[in-house]
């Protein structure tokens, strides 16, 4: 009872968070200095074309009237039409989530497949050498441009050694596998600074702790103490530096799709900039918040999963 | 920790009274520069910046001008890492880039810094309805990917050196308005304060003068991982089209540039995505060695 | 005389602290009979905790065992490796920490943590060491133990927790306990109920207890045996009874004196004056001639061996005799 009340109240609070994300991307349009409507619809602007965007957006209406139709219309599921396409954003959105989703959640478990092993290397001779060469993978990573990394991959890897397709989603469940590993394997490596050092720090602090010494005075065996004791309480605190950061994961997919030419959102939405196609511009926004939104959810519901002492502390 | 701290040294009496004043006199903190991990760091960073600051003096050519005689001439005498496909000396373009990239990072992350550290401050420390708001705007400019936001933002703004400014400020201050306010909620009710306050003093004198010199350190370490995800931005726009416009030279339209190259010429594609890996490491160092610095000693 | 349980012999510890090497246990050796309760006294950094944790190998890492031996069944621990060590943690040794709050892992069910030992070391399955479980957790007083098994130790208070504790110390029946100060961080009533469960269930079961506190009192409850350490060394030992009755080291002395006693209350506690020495570097002689009232010029030469008195009790002071005197004034005063 004590766990589902406090996923329902981080629910809540979520709310007001959406309902600013939807303003923001709102007002995106206001930013344009002259009118909205003739800007959006740049070579595309004929003295009717203007007069319908102004009707559907009712944009010689106050601000609040403005706001109310276009939530209006988010809640029916219109995020608008694009002017490059000639449909609707929601169909183009929807058809490309899953690639998206894809790499995200690749990335992930690469970013801790990779990241986990390391942090434990690190972590069980804290200052010997091992620690300082971990140490310093996530110095490069912070600084590595993930388009950077992903064209080097691409040109070693795919071209010149053919082991991995260079661009593409592939097709089926294993092409998927095949196709998206060089663009997660590129995310991941953005990643994983922030995983390797919060789980190292989460880990010497977990070792230091008095219960591990219980553990070790009862006679508990070297894998078991880890993985039952160690790791089970260093997951904790790492699982939330990783939802902090995860904003910045999925930021990293959008360039990470240009470059490896994967028909996800990112990629939408880069291309609808070159287009100057605005609504899809603000609606592929608009979706990216509310992913980031929905995601922290998640980090704060494994939070309360993990940690039993969550459910009275909040 | 089990009961027993073994503080070595805690006997005045009995430890002779030279050892005694000698362990007085030692700061409580590292010495700075025997810190490895700061001085690396600085060392680094001091001769990126010699070296981009001297640039003129270090190479004769032009990094804007084309020369299509010499154009894709692989590394060599005259040309220490070889020519683009316009003729142009890549390493003059890497100083001369490495010029307008760092400088615009460094630039950029001042207006966030103070933006950030003012509103902070006011929301820690006078808390109530106008902590709420300025946290609740905190939420959602950070439930959007830092990424696609500065790229929309840009796109909104229209590209080049401007628009990068004001796109950094709108997203970057929410990491420094979080540190500054968690530091002045703790801050905030020390004795130093509640001295200040019941002394009469303004409660703007009492954050500028009194808190934000205590809190400050933690701002400062942040700017430097936030300077190396400035150049990442710059970079990655610039990559696209959408930031530093050519002829320009930047280390993320020179890796644009060269990328059809890779197979044939990859220096100009690898070395100035190395150029930012290296700067990347030092920023971070400093950093890091600033943050060992600050943590109270064991 | 039979084997000693356990047998400690001119143990040294050190530790590699930032202003040098700290000698933490300097040369401190103890017997522990079959049975028997001994109990370890000193102020903080004398060096109990640091000769408890060597025992079993359970030092924090910047600290090593440097000289001595570690007898128990003629095997010495202090030369064992870890895995070997795991067999005695647990069956033949367990421990009982100070901090019941931080001692246990707070993301595992209390009773399994209690069932831990002994599907680690007695091959029990899950099932059966769950019963154990249960059944050890209603012998230490915890109600309602077939509930509050799957309860997490955040839900107990710090008295329950201790129980906990003492429940997985006795899970694999060891021969012998080792308790770092179990009870200092509780309420003292809650304390005495404690001392009283740990002292019964050690008696009905034969299990010898090492006893480490800086509370002269609870040692004079629960131990049979008594060494007092100072400074990293053990400065008297011998029987609770002579050692209290007759204290033949000035700082065992202090320690009675600092000591509220209700059965002869003074107008005002004594504190011993000056604080703990250096363990990077000691003092000259007996290291507690600095703080002692009775220091004269031989004290300041050189350290003074263990020496007996009389059966069985023995003290570090050169001038022993010089308490006993004390005592009779006093015992003249009142």
């Amino acid at each position: 009872m004590g766990r589902m009340t406090f996923v329902f109240r981080r629910l809540l609070l979520l709310v007001p968070t959406a309902l600013g994300v939807t303003i923001i991307t709102f007002f995106m349009i206001h930013l344009i200095p002259g009118d909205p409507a003739r800007t959006i619809l740049g070579i595309h602007a004929t003295p009717r074309a203007i007069a319908i965007l102004h009707r559907e957006w009712g944009l010689d209406r106050p601000l609040v009237d403005q706001y109310w139709l276009y939530m209006d219309r988010l809640v029916h599921g219109n995020l608008g039409t694009s002017l490059y396409y000639n449909t609707g954003v929601s169909g183009l959105v929807t058809s490309r989530l899953p690639a998206t989703l894809w790499l995200i959640i690749y990335a992930a478990v690469l970013g801790v497949i990779i990241s986990v092993p390391l942090a434990m290397i690190a972590a069980s001779r804290k200052d010997a050498v091992r620690d300082h060469v971990v140490r310093v993978v996530p110095l490069l990573g912070l600084g590595m441009p993930a388009f950077w990394l992903a064209l080097i991959l691409q040109s070693e890897l795919g071209v010149r050694y053919q082991l991995f397709p260079v661009t593409g989603y592939g097709s089926g469940f294993f092409g998927h596998l095949h196709s998206m590993f060089l663009p997660s394997l590129t995310v991941a490596v953005a990643l994983c600074p922030v995983i390797i050092r919060s789980l190292r720090a989460s880990m010497l602090n977990v070792l230091g702790a008095d219960f591990v010494t219980t553990a070790r005075a009862k006679g508990v065996p070297g894998h078991r103490l880890f993985v039952r004791h160690v790791l089970r309480n260093a997951v904790i605190p790492a699982v939330t530096v990783l939802g902090i950061n995860i904003g910045f994961l999925i930021g990293g997919t959008v360039i990470v799709e240009q470059v490896f030419a994967i028909p996800g959102v990112g990629q939408l939405m880069i291309n609808s900039i070159f287009e100057r196609d605005f609504p899809v511009v603000q609606a592929v926004a608009l979706v990216f918040g509310i992913m980031v939104v929905l995601v922290n959810l998640l980090t704060d519901v494994a939070y309360a999963a993990l940690d039993p002492r969550v459910r009275f502390d909040r | 920790m089990s009961a027993i701290s073994l503080s070595a040294g805690a006997g005045a009496p009995d430890s002779p009274p030279k050892e005694a004043a000698a362990e007085r006199a030692r700061p409580r903190r590292h010495r700075w520069y025997r810190q490895p991990a700061l001085m690396a760091g600085i060392g680094i960073i001091g001769v990126i910046l010699v070296l981009v600051i001297a640039a003129p003096l270090i190479t004769p050519y032009n990094p804007d001008t084309p020369n299509f005689s010499a154009a894709l001439v692989g590394p060599s005498a005259h040309h220490l890492l070889g020519t683009d496909q316009l003729g142009r000396d890549t390493w003059t373009r890497l100083l001369y880039g490495g010029r307008v990239d760092l400088h615009i990072a460094f630039l950029a992350v001042l207006l966030p810094f103070v933006l950030g550290t003012i509103l902070g401050s006011v929301a820690g420390y006078f808390g109530g309805w106008i902590d709420m708001i300025i946290m609740r705007l905190v939420d959602i400019v950070v439930a959007f990917p830092f990424f696609v936001l500065i790229i929309a933002l840009v796109f909104v703004l229209g590209p080049g050196e401007r628009s990068i400014y004001i796109a950094i400020t709108l997203v970057g201050w929410v990491s420094y308005a979080r540190i500054i306010r968690g530091e002045i909620l703790v801050a905030k009710r020390q004795e130093y304060v509640l001295a200040a306050q019941s002394g009469g003093l303004s409660n703007l004198r009492i954050i500028g003068r009194h808190l934000l010199p205590n809190v400050i350190t933690q701002a400062i370490i942040y700017a430097m991982s936030d300077i190396v995800q400035d150049i990442l931005a710059i970079v990655t726009l610039s990559y696209l089209g959408l930031g530093i416009q050519p002829p320009t030279p930047d280390w993320g339209s020179m890796i644009s540039n060269g990328q059809n190259f890779l197979t044939t010429h990859w220096q100009l594609t690898t070395i100035p995505g190395l150029a930012v890996v290296v700067t990347g490491l030092g920023l971070s160092l400093i950093g890091d060695g600033l943050a060992d610095l600050m943590r109270p000693g064991q | 005389m039979s084997q000693p349980l356990l047998q400690v012999d001119d143990l040294h510890v050190q530790i590699a602290g930032r202003r040098g090497i700290v000698r933490a246990v300097d040369g401190v050796s103890l017997e522990v009979p079959a049975g028997e309760a001994v109990g370890l006294v000193g102020e903080s950094g004398s060096g109990k905790s640091m000769t408890l944790r060597a025992i079993l190998g359970v030092l924090p890492p910047e600290a090593r065992v440097t000289a001595g031996r570690v007898l128990l069944d003629g095997a010495d621990l202090a030369h064992l490796g870890n895995s070997q060590l795991n067999k005695i943690r647990g069956p033949k040794i367990a421990m009982i920490f100070q901090e019941p709050m931080s001692a246990l892992n707070p993301v595992m069910r209390v009773g399994s943590q209690i069932a831990e030992g002994p599907q680690v070391h007695l091959g029990m399955n899950r099932r059966q060491a769950a019963e154990r479980a249960v059944d050890l957790m209603r012998r230490v007083g915890i109600p309602d133990a077939e509930r509050r098994y799957r309860s997490f130790p955040h839900e107990f208070s710090g008295g329950m927790r201790q129980r906990v504790m003492i429940a997985i110390a006795l899970s694999c029946e060891p021969e012998l306990i080792l308790c770092d100060e179990p009870t200092t961080a509780l309420d003292v009533t809650i304390q005495d109920q404690i001392l009283r469960l740990l002292t019964k269930l050690c008696r009905e079961s034969g299990t010898s207890l090492v006893f480490v506190t800086h509370d002269l009192p609870v040692v004079a409850q629960v131990c049979d045996q008594l060494a007092v350490m100072y400074a990293g060394r053990i400065v008297e030992r011998g029987s609770v009874q002579e050692v209290l009755t007759e204290p033949s080291h000035p700082y065992t002395l202090g320690l009675l004196r600092s000591a509220p006693d209700v059965d002869h209350p003074r107008s005002s506690l004594e504190a011993i004056p000056g604080s703990p020495p250096s363990l990077v570097s000691p003092p000259a002689g007996c290291r507690f001639h600095p703080r002692c009232k009775f220091a004269e010029e031989d004290c300041t030469v050189t350290e003074p061996p263990l020496r007996l008195i009389d059966a069985g009790h023995a003290t570090a002071c050169l001038h022993f005799e010089r308490c006993l005197d004390e005592l009779r004034t006093e015992g003249a005063d009142r």
